[in-house]
């Protein structure tokens, strides 16, 4: 086997029309989605947790089209990849969801989740990819959570001690729900951090 | 392997205006080796649509849809040619007219009764996919006067590991709109033609259908053959 490497394939925009493909449901599009804002089904046990926010460009506007992955272990830190041969389609937790931003007023994602136990000494922690309109790239950030012990986590401790709080999201209880809010600033100030993956 | 800015787009291309405010202007930080081994989710072949990888015919109503039936497919690999099994392939594009069904697209051409656009599908034990369709239109953008985008059909791909995550565009071979377009234009010169399907006058089906080949190679973190 020749260990010469192929050329990559370049990475181009989503564009502001990918909704009635990738999250057709949500967008009410006829055509189903196997993949969409609740991370497992209504069966599953466990504590909820909801994760909210929204994109914000440059001008501090926030983005219609933007389209944001969660990728998270269940409550116990295992990632479904470990779970022993079931397919996605039929397990209580997919640990997997996928939202546009495009159906509320706030442009808002809100989504169901339980919270990740900790991985392999990593403190508890979602991880996001980002794409929308205007971003020739897959970005890739984490959601790190107020109420953990954060200090020893290997990849918060390489982002320099001043940007980490924009990888932390804030914990709210309202009504006996529980919701995380975690924005994305492309740009300015509070700039989120994007990892090179 | 990290993004390869050889053939990978920069994060602010400027003719392309979207990505002005919109583009991230810090550097990404570099993640330790042993966090991108993380692997991506797997679906079940039970998630797919009998129609799903066939836009002719999943949106169909009572007639088929207007436009020049092709066939477009190819390989989804690693970056040392090792095809990538079960790795889920979405994708859409507008309609022979140019026109999306997207309830935000303005331009003024027809939309199509039979047709959506969508399709999605899982790649087989050799790493192919392969999708029937029409021949997208081109249709016209924002972003600067009389501006035109190429034919493309919107790719995106969930590999096997966190690196492998890829939304791209698919080009037809000779579009006299590659020069003008700043999206296509946003990739380094000598990687626009990995973006380019090739014409398969061999896989067309006879009398049929004309076939495009486009092959994507993800970048995920690869361990040699040999390791
Ligand atoms: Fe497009």
């Amino acid at each position: 086997m020749s260990t010469e490497k192929l050329q990559q394939t370049p990475s181009q925009t989503v564009g502001p029309f990918f909704a009635y493909s990738l999250t057709a449901a949500q967008y009410g599009y006829d055509f189903n989605s196997i993949i969409n804002g609740s991370l497992l089904s209504d069966e599953m046990p466990g504590e909820r947790i909801y994760i909210t926010g929204s994109v914000f460009d440059g001008n501090g506007n926030t983005i219609s089209d933007a389209m944001i992955e969660l990728w998270q272990a269940d409550a116990d830190g295992n990632y479904v990849t470990q779970y022993p041969n079931i397919p996605i389609s039929n397990i209580n937790f997919k640990g997997f969801g996928r939202l546009g931003t495009g159906t509320n007023a706030e442009h808002q994602f809100n989504f169901t989740t339980v919270k990740p136990g900790s991985v392999k000494a990593q403190a508890p922690h979602i991880d996001v990819i980002l794409f929308m309109r205007g971003s020739l790239h897959r970005l890739n950030t984490r959601i790190y959570f107020s109420d953990e012990l954060n200090d020893a986590d290997i990849l918060l401790n390489s982002v320099e001690a001043l940007r980490q709080y924009t990888l932390i999201a804030e914990r709210k209880e309202i009504n006996n729900t529980i919701f995380y809010h975690f924005d994305i600033h492309m740009q300015g100030e509070k700039e989120t951090v994007f990892f090179e993956l | 392997m990290e993004i390869d800015y050889n053939v990978q787009p920069p994060h602010l291309y400027p003719e392309y205006k979207s990505t002005i405010l919109r583009s991230p202007t810090q550097p990404l930080v570099p993640v330790a080796e042993m966090l991108k081994d993380k692997s991506l989710p797997a679906f079940g072949e039970s998630a797919i649509g009998k129609f799903d990888n066939d836009l002719t015919k999943n949106a169909r109503k009572d007639h088929d849809p207007i436009g020049e039936r092709i066939k477009v497919s190819g390989k989804v690999m690693d970056e040392y040619g090792r095809p990538l099994r079960n790795v889920l392939v979405e994708i859409w594009q507008a309609n022979s007219a140019g026109r999306y069904i997207h309830k935000a697209e303005i331009h003024d051409a027809p939309l199509d009764p039979n047709f959506l656009g969508a399709g999605r599908m899982l790649t087989d034990q050799e790493g192919r996919y392969q999708f029937y369709t029409v021949k997208p239109g081109a249709y016209p953008w924002g972003n600067h006067f009389n501006a035109w985008r190429p034919n493309h059909i919107h790719f995106s791909v969930i590999g096997h590991q966190i690196g492998h995550r890829l939304i791209t565009q698919m080009y037809f071979p000779g579009d006299p709109l590659f020069e003008f377009d700043p999206i296509f234009q946003s990739v380094p010169k000598q990687a626009r033609q990995l973006l380019i399907s090739k014409f398969r006058m061999d896989w067309t089906d006879a009398e049929f259908a004309l076939a495009y080949e486009f092959n994507i190679v993800l970048s995920g973190r690869s361990k040699t053959p040999f390791e």
